[in-house]
């Protein structure tokens, strides 16, 4: 094996801080959508604990979209323009949905009590827009926006999955950092959520490699088969380890951080899954990473800034983290 | 509508609904460091009441900033996806100079949300004075930073500079020129005025809206004096820095000059118009009102100067009537500011700043300013990003050869999607800061109630969670 030189290497490097923005959004900002699409469900005393529960992280959470969407659009332009054309419908209604949301957030607590219910609606609403928005992109993406009548169907599973992932990423989320009532729902929710999301995880396994040969091949080729079967063997493992927790008392103990942290340890699975179909893809079938990237002068040049604040930004998201670690309060209005 | 006009609408719609957020972000952000700097200053001195009013200000306009940068984060995300969506030609064109300078844009976003705001909103009381002073002036330094890299973007696409063609593509000779190209520094001026004067209109008028309702009584007054002393002397100041970036555009992009004044022919002594409808169909004005050899003076700063008409750039020009519209709503806002600040300050000065000497009318007056710097604001954008069409980088790339294949029907749905979604927006922001205005005391309890559910953490001291702060 030769060593390929830094400017080849340079979309590689991208494509690694690209996908880890994604999946560091989509597990953050999962949470946070599945605690919004789960609020319809709460009382108003409820609501307000389960927003506070993630007031001070959203903001930054969803800023890693913009970051992910950013290298997409200045380290591969083409891709960029591919992609975002291909979207542009679910696109333009996942932004409608994050917009909602994210003014609901402050509107709420702004506005006139007669209007709280309305952004709270407003705010379960733009939560579950912009996950299903987000499902079928992904579903769309990951089969190469491909035409025919079993790709749209295919979408249509991962558009229904993906918010039901979230959801229970939410009530995992609320199960950590909330206690008494809230939590005992909290489990309730998680538990009714589990089964519709394991489903689709499964339908969705069988159905990539029937929609796209280019994963087929990957995922069936010896011997490389039997190392990746760790990953289906892990999550299942990690899935049926939330299940019997969500049944245990220790939930609600010690062991209240466990459920969400084999969730985040799915997404990941999940994701190197995702990530080994494609590579080195962009767009699957279509477009490589160095048919799509800048030119290698412009990337360097990206990657001073990006070398200096990535690990700041790392850094400063696990101090927040650790400031705000402890569980979410009542609202005591005066 | 053809495609194009429909992707440029929906482009503008959002753009200009994200531009009204920073615009008042960038400089509150100062503001609210200069607020608290007070409040630091005054808080050991005898008198109470004052300190108390310079940190009931501090609070009651974090919460502004809060809901703003809020507007600002989701309108912008919007825009890093239109890019792709509306302009799929343009990054492939010229991404290896508007790539990295939008990167630095988001990493400084991105650095100063993850890094200070969250300190700044939910800190208080939770870390030391000098790291929350810390941390506002970070945040302030942050927006400014942002629209520091934004503007350079911008002033490329006016005024490119510093770059090569190699193999049909743009590549970059010198960062140094590409950024401080010829327009950049007026540009940047220019918006960061625009930003506080905006600013100072909005602290005006919601103080004067608030002495008026009789709320507020410890912090309107200093926070009025504050807008209207802002005003009174950055009015005169943006209005020089304007006739620089105009002669600057006379000299770089005559015909959005021309397109500004209505001028069709190249002439001496043009007169200045200060009414007229330009007419594309028959390339001349109708209804003209005009001061004679006032223009050339103004831009040329002779009697007799030349200033090059539209019909000397072929079909290389923008559209007149709108720009010759948008810049005249611009400087007449503009001279409206000049006129109120003034007085509010003589007026305001001869009542020794007590709320209640001050002549109700002239509240009333601020009030109704609250937005003029919106109005001026955009009017100024439109001048400027109107007038460099039919160009996406002026003189090099044309708007008409990069924009996506989108089918019309689907980006005039999304269109009106937007601008229902933006248009309810505005009317609950502009709802919301009224209802506040009117109820300071409820917001500043709700700050209380936020923080006691923020999750407790331990920065300097714990906090028990659900107790009371």
């Amino acid at each position: 094996m030769t060593w390929m030189s830094f400017d080849a290497a340079l979309p590689i490097v991208f494509m690694v801080l690209m996908g880890l923005s994604m999946l560091i959004y989509v597990v953050s900002d999962g949470y946070d959508l599945g605690v919004g699409m789960l609020m319809h469900r709460a009382t108003d005393a409820e609501k307000d604990v389960m927003v506070a529960s993630i007031g001070p992280f959203w903001d930054a959470n969803e800023t890693w979209l913009v970051l992910g969407v950013g290298i997409l659009l200045i380290a591969f332009p083409k891709a960029h323009g591919l992609v975002l054309g291909e979207l542009y419908l679910p696109v333009a209604l996942m932004l409608v949905g994050l917009t909602l949301r994210g003014v609901a957030f402050d509107f709420r607590v702004k506005a006139k009590d007669t209007h709280k219910r309305t952004w709270d609606r407003l705010f379960f609403a733009g939560s579950a827009l912009a996950s299903t928005a987000q499902g079928w992109m992904l579903g769309r993406y990951v089969s190469g926006f491909g035409e025919g009548w079993n790709y749209p169907l295919f979408a249509a599973a991962i558009a229904i999955a993906l918010p039901m992932a979230y959801v229970l990423m939410g009530a995992a989320w609320l199960i950590m950092k909330t206690e008494g009532e809230l939590q005992a729902h909290a489990v309730s929710w998680a538990r009714i959520a589990w089964a519709p999301m394991v489903g689709g995880l499964v339908l969705i396994s069988m159905a990539t490699p029937w929609v796209s040969p280019t994963v087929r091949e990957r995922w069936f080729a010896l011997p490389e088969i039997i190392a990746l079967l760790a990953i289906p063997m892990m999550t299942g493992v990690s899935l049926l380890a939330v299940l019997a927790l969500l049944k245990s008392r220790q939930v609600r103990g010690p062991l209240c951080w466990l459920p969400f942290a084999l969730l985040v340890g799915v997404f990941v699975l999940g994701f190197l899954g995702l990530a080994y179909s494609i590579y080195p893809y962009v767009v699957l079938d279509r477009l490589t990473l160095w048919q799509a990237a800048s030119s290698p002068e412009a990337l360097k040049v990206i990657l001073v800034g990006v070398c200096i604040s990535v690990p700041a930004i790392i850094g400063y998201t696990v101090f927040s983290y650790r400031v705000f670690r402890g569980k979410a309060g009542e609202l005591t209005y005066a | 509508m053809d495609a194009l006009m429909l992707a440029r609408l929906q482009f503008a719609a959002n753009i200009s609904f994200h531009i009204l957020f920073p615009t008042i972000s960038i400089a509150l952000g100062w503001l609210l460091l200069f607020f608290r700097w007070r409040w630091l200053k005054t808080r050991q001195g005898r008198d109470a009441a004052l300190a108390r009013g310079w940190l009931d200000a501090y609070r009651f306009w974090t919460k502004v900033f809060a809901l703003t940068f809020a507007l600002g984060v989701v309108s912008g995300i919007t825009m890093s996806f239109q890019f792709g969506t509306n302009w799929p030609g343009f990054m492939e064109r010229v991404g290896n100079i508007a790539g990295p300078l939008l990167g630095y844009e988001v990493l400084t976003a991105f650095f100063l949300e993850a890094g200070f705001l969250g300190v700044m909103l939910f800190g208080h009381g939770k870390v030391s004075e000098r790291v929350h002073l810390m941390s506002t002036f970070f945040v302030a330094f942050g927006t400014t930073l942002s629209a520091f890299w934004i503007l350079a973007l911008n002033s490329w696409m006016q005024t490119p500079a510093g770059y090569e063609i190699r193999d049909g593509a743009y590549h970059v000779k010198s960062w140094v020129e590409v950024i401080f190209n010829p327009s950049f520094p007026y540009r940047f001026t220019h918006m960061v005025l625009a930003s506080a004067l905006t600013c100072a209109f909005l602290l005006t008028g919601l103080s004067a809206w608030q002495l008026l309702r009789g709320v507020a009584q410890r912090s309107a007054p200093r926070v009025l004096r504050v807008g209207i002393t802002l005003a009174a002397l950055l009015v005169p100041l943006q209005i020089f820095v304007g006739d620089m970036h105009g002669l600057n555009t006379l000299h770089h992009q005559p015909a959005k000059i021309a397109a500004m004044e209505g001028v069709w022919e190249t002439g001496r002594g043009v007169p200045l118009l200060l009414f007229a409808i330009p007419d594309a169909a028959t390339r001349s004005n109708h209804f003209e009102i005009a001061v004679p050899r006032l223009a050339s003076l103004i831009l040329t700063h002779e009697l007799d100067g030349e200033i090059k008409g539209l019909n000397s750039f072929g079909d290389a020009h923008p559209p007149p009537l709108p720009l010759f519209f948008a810049f005249r709503v611009m400087v007449g806002v503009g001279l409206l500011m000049l006129a109120t600040s003034w007085l509010g300050w003589w007026l305001g000065r001869r009542a020794g700043w007590q709320a209640r000497a001050l002549p109700r009318a002239l509240l009333w007056l601020f009030a109704g300013m609250t937005f003029s710097g919106w109005v001026a604001t955009l009017a100024g954008w439109y001048v400027t990003e109107i007038g460099r069409q039919p160009f996406i980088v002026y003189g090099l790339v044309r708007t008409a050869d990069v924009v996506s294949k989108v089918p019309s029907a689907m980006v005039g749905t999304t269109l009106l999607l937007y601008v229902a979604l933006y248009l309810a927006l505005i009317v609950a922001y502009v709802t919301v800061l009224k209802y506040m205005a009117g109820k300071p005391e409820e917001v500043l309890a709700m700050e209380e109630a936020e923080q006691a559910a923020t999750p407790a953490g331990a920065i300097t001291s714990p906090v028990v969670p659900g107790g009371a702060v």
